[in-house]
């Protein structure tokens, strides 16, 4: 879904939003300051931050966590304080940009 | 024309009569004098199972006016009725309907706001509807409450707006008078069936979901308002059409405004609402002394009849403005804004004066509007000078 805005004639009556799902278009990633970096070796994928996560941004199987949604992941924390293992660290985002660009740089 | 038969109700009696005939979908209520009667009595027809309502008892006004948004979102005829502070409550939520475009009716069984508290008639609380972006109309008596909650059904769901139906607290709520009512199946027929597809995004349709209410940020909501604008401007035409269509039924065509003698009025009184009626009686005192006078009533207040009254004072000399409430700003009362930046459409530039009257269901006499009248004429002919262009009419000193 591509994000372009529409004259005032072209918005439905009422301002509605007349999709489903619409706030696929909206990368909330964004906004995240700290992010959620997940310890493998202690998560043993109990789901407790899945349902948690009020952004529906943790993917997983019956099994298993997967890594978390960056696109959607405001980084609010709460994944961080109910998981019972401690295994997810906030991270601020701009550590973590920093240490790319070291790499990058080498 | 329908049948009718003359029946001695209330205006309150009347209101829930109509409310009766046109068998609402839901009703979202919270009592407050001097709308409880109203309410009292409509309860009676769905305890007796006369209507299919739906009606809620919630816990507040603003309460209300949310319950009434969702059901009409959904696609039901909606309906609430408040007064005064009520009023007051719903406020914000009278935008959110407006801004999504829901259709459903709000009687304003018109109350004072307090400090002091006064559960009296004055039209206070409709003015803090008057920037809602809600239809508005004004009832003189209990006849035409009846009629305007009838036509109110229709010209909300055409206009995809929601209305206000004013009628005056106690002066019309709880006097009696006879008034003509129309079979259940004239008002039925009139009013259509109602379907949930007659609004085009309803809420519950799975089939199709949508979204109520969602954030617009400022790359957006400036085309909101706008669009909202231009389509309030197309409801004079949905109001006339369904004017036209009543005056089918009942013999006799409403117009935006009403005029009494005014066509070789040199002075013109203009009022709202149930005081109407005394101000005829003073303009015809008037005409009995040789005053060349006239008097304008406003029916439809929202959107205002800009062009009709431009029209109708277009030959006046002195024009007075009479105000049920203050707005405490310098200028003058609501309407008395309203009439002058209306004058702005006419080449005409008669002197306009404002009177505050009938505040807190204070009662109002014809040599009280004739007096209004005389102080009129004699600031136009410069006998007399003003410090502003608004003053009280019945103050002791």
């Amino acid at each position: 879904m591509s994000y372009q805005l529409k004259p005032w004639h072209q918005i439905p009556i009422g301002s509605i939003v007349p999709e489903a799902g619409s706030s696929k278009v909206n990368h909330t990633g964004s906004w995240r300051m700290l992010r959620p970096v997940l310890n493998y070796d202690k998560c043993t994928h109990c789901l407790i931050c899945w349902i948690f996560c009020p952004d529906d941004s943790i993917p997983v199987s019956p099994q298993e966590r997967f890594e978390t949604d960056f696109e959607y992941c405001k980084g609010c924390g709460i994944c961080a304080v109910e998981c019972p293992y401690d295994a997810l660290e906030m991270v601020p985002e701009m550590e973590i940009k920093l240490k790319e660009l070291e790499e990058e740089i080498g | 024309m329908a049948q009718t038969k003359v029946i001695a109700l209330t205006g309150n009696q009347a209101a829930a009569e109509a409310m009766r005939q046109i068998n609402f979908d839901v009703a979202a209520v919270y009592p407050i004098s001097p709308q409880t009667e109203l309410m009292g009595f409509f309860a009676e027809y769905v305890a007796n199972g006369e209507v299919d309502t739906e009606m809620i008892a919630v816990d507040g006004e603003h309460s209300a006016m949310a319950t009434c948004i969702g059901a009409a979102a959904a696609g039901a005829r909606t309906i609430t009725a408040s007064a005064g502070p009520g009023i007051a409550y719903m406020v914000e939520n009278l935008y959110v309907a407006s801004g999504m475009r829901v259709p459903m009716v709000l009687l304003d069984v018109n109350r004072a706001l307090s400090a002091p508290l006064s559960i009296h008639c004055d039209h206070a609380d409709s003015m803090l509807t008057r920037d809602t972006g809600w239809i508005s109309i004004f009832s003189e008596n209990a006849q035409e409450a009846y009629h305007n909650i009838i036509m109110s059904v229709k010209i909300s769901e055409k206009a995809m707006f929601p209305i206000i139906v004013n009628y005056d607290g106690y002066i019309v709520s709880h006097s009696i008078e006879d008034v003509e009512i129309l079979d259940d199946e004239t008002v039925r027929d009139f009013v259509g069936p109602s379907d949930i597809h007659r609004i085009p995004y309803p809420l519950l349709d799975t089939d199709k979901p949508v979204t109520y209410g969602a954030t617009a940020q400022p790359d957006y909501y400036t085309e909101c308002k706008y669009q909202q604008h231009v389509d309030f401007l197309k409801v004079y035409d949905v109001v006339r059409e369904v004017f036209d269509e009543f005056a089918q039924i009942i013999g006799k065509r409403y117009d935006f405004i009403e005029e009494y003698k005014t066509e070789d009025a040199e002075y013109i009184g203009i009022s709202m609402g149930s005081s109407f009626g005394t101000l005829k009686d003073a303009v015809d005192r008037l005409r009995e002394q040789g005053k060349k006078v006239g008097a304008i009533k406003i029916r439809l207040y929202r959107p205002f009849p800009v062009k009709e009254i431009a029209q109708a004072l277009s030959k006046a000399k002195g024009v007075v403005v009479l105000d049920r409430a203050d707005s405490f700003d310098g200028i003058g009362g609501p309407l008395f804004k309203d009439i002058a930046s209306a004058l702005l459409a006419t080449e005409n530039n008669p002197f306009v004066h404002n009177f505050i009257y009938g505040l807190g269901g204070r009662e109002i006499h014809e040599e009280e509007f004739m007096r209004a009248f005389d102080r009129l004429e004699r600031l136009e002919k410069g006998i007399e000078t003003r410090e502003n262009f608004v003053e009280y009419l019945q103050v002791r000193e």
